[in-house]
């Protein structure tokens, strides 16, 4: 304990990892909780982050209640490291914690992430920090909190299980493909946060500790390790998830989530990892894709602007 | 909550046991620990703390305590707790109110198993709000010396052995009991020494 004291260096303007004790001691009672009722929003009151709402607040509370010094963070959106949501909030906790940081998922304590958990599987005792934007599953439907906190209490999810359904009466198929809903330990229906439901099976049986916190509607929740998580899906409609016909173009994996990149203006595009550190380790290791060679793939790959890179997806 | 150094030694509180030397970093220690222990239920989990809390709290009581506890959440101390220096430590330390009615406390303290009020005098939460229930901090004997039993649930995987010992012999029938009351029911967490076991409501534990 000491010895890691001794070597923790923070800007001291801040509490350590900027939150007061008082507030950090009412997330963590709010964590516990969460943690002893698998995906049941735990309300929690507390102060404010120092970022508007949509960088991640509630995401940052709950890494700021939980890290120490000897963790090493990681931090992604949408997969990258390197977008500017990542960078800032890695070097906010750089700053008021003076924690290691890392873009190795394997390297990291505590990984806090928007939109993607990473590919490569989690391990125990690893922390991984959902951002949450909306917490609330049944909201679309259910706009009035006292009623959604009711169909909880009563797990009634008939209406979700309708929503779904109306889905495949429409499109043939259930069309969401983020924020899929989950039943976790067959009691509570919980919006796994926009995630790509590629990502929905990595949920259930994960080693690690899932912790999600959404900074607005101020609720924490938690996916304990070794917990049940199964997507909503129906008999003749089985829960699936997103595939491609074609292997990531600069690492060759066929098994990760794969964002669409325009490389130029005359139409030229090419499908690779979300993933950045993941896409990144399988090339350096050897792994080629199809396009790996191509100059304008290539220089995309060398490019360290993949929030530009992100933007110019849309 | 006394953050500083907890060394102010007021003429009344003469023999008060000192709390964390490094509130900050003690507590964001602990909790981890904590945390560890709640979500991957059934394991022992040690914590490296120095704590020397007056008697009868083990260390990992008291560090417990000073990590969870403050003037929010309403504790209610056993009796051979009560009966100790431990009020005066909990009150200077932490700041929390102490109760005598079960039903009011947000935390129990428990070191006298043979006294041990039943698990249903404490707050099981509201269906709407299950997380407005008691946490209960048992001291045991010892963490692997009791009869062995068989826990599953959220945190294990497949199955785990555990055997606390020193517990009242209907405790695992009252166990059962708070498990049915699923999502609603308090959750355990034992202490010996400095290590804990973690058993939140969602654990179904079989002989
Ligand atoms: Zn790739």
């Amino acid at each position: 304990m000491n010895a890691v004291v001794e070597k923790a260096s923070w800007d001291e303007a801040y509490n350590f990892a900027y939150l007061d004790e008082q507030t950090k001691r009412m997330i963590r009672r709010a964590l516990l909780k969460a943690v002893a009722i698998p995906g049941y929003q735990v309300p929690f009151g507390g102060r404010e982050m120092p970022l508007a709402y949509g960088w991640g607040t509630g995401g940052m509370q709950v890494t700021a209640s939980v890290i120490g010094p000897s963790d090493t963070l990681k931090v992604i959106d949408q997969g990258a490291d390197d977008t500017t949501n990542a960078v800032s909030i890695r070097r906010f906790f750089k700053r008021v914690a003076g924690v290691a940081t890392t873009e190795a998922t394997e390297e990291a304590s505590v990984i806090q992430t928007r939109h993607r958990i990473p590919e490569k599987p989690l391990k125990e005792g690893q922390v991984l920090v959902y951002q949450v934007p909306q917490p609330e599953p049944l909201r679309k439907l259910e706009p009035r909190e006292t009623e959604t906190r009711k169909m909880h209490g009563y797990a009634e999810y008939g209406l979700m299980h309708v929503r779904l359904y109306e889905d495949i009466s429409r499109f043939g198929h259930i069309a969401t493909t983020y924020s899929y809903p989950v039943m976790v330990n067959g009691r509570y229906v919980m919006s796994p946060s926009p995630i790509p439901k590629f990502d929905n099976p990595k949920m259930e049986n994960n080693p690690a500790i899932q912790l999600f916190g959404a900074g607005r509607e101020k609720r924490i929740y938690a996916i304990p390790p070794y917990t049940s998580v199964k997507s909503l899906d129906f008999d003749d409609h089985p829960f699936e998830v997103q595939r491609w016909p074609q292997a990531c173009a600069l690492c060759g994996a066929r098994d990760s989530y794969l964002d669409e990149v325009v490389l130029d203006d005359k139409g030229g595009r090419m499908f690779v990892c979300s993933d950045t550190h993941f896409c990144a380790d399988r090339q350096e290791k050897g792994h080629r894709g199809p396009m790996a060679a191509d100059p304008a793939a290539g220089a995309f790959a060398r490019s360290s602007d993949t929030s530009a890179r992100k933007e110019g997806e849309r | 909550m006394n953050d500083g150094n907890a060394t102010l030694a007021a003429p009344d509180m003469e023999g008060l046991k000192p709390g964390f030397t490094e509130p900050v970093f003690e507590a964001q220690e602990a909790f981890r620990t904590v945390l560890n222990t709640l979500s991957y239920a059934g394991r022992v989990h040690t914590l490296e703390t120095e704590l020397d809390p007056p008697a009868p709290l083990d260390p990992a009581m008291a560090a417990m305590a000073l990590t969870l506890f403050d003037f929010d959440t309403p504790v209610w101390l056993d009796a051979a707790i009560a009966d100790g220096a431990a009020p005066d430590f909990l009150r200077f330390h932490c700041g929390a109110p102490l109760v005598a009615a079960e039903g009011e406390a947000r935390f129990a303290v428990v070191a006298n198993l043979s006294k041990m009020p039943p698990l249903d005098r404490f707050a099981i939460g509201e269906d709407r709000y299950p997380d407005r229930s008691a946490t209960l901090l048992i001291q045991v004997p010892s963490l692997t010396g009791g009869p062995a039993m068989t826990w599953r649930g959220p945190g294990i995987d497949g199955a785990i052995t555990v055997a606390i010992a020193g517990l009242p012999a209907d405790f695992w029938a009252q166990w059962a009991d708070n498990h049915a009351l699923y999502p609603l029911g308090v959750d355990v967490i034992f202490a010996a020494g400095r290590a804990l076991v973690g058993l939140p409501r969602g654990i179904q534990v079989e002989g």
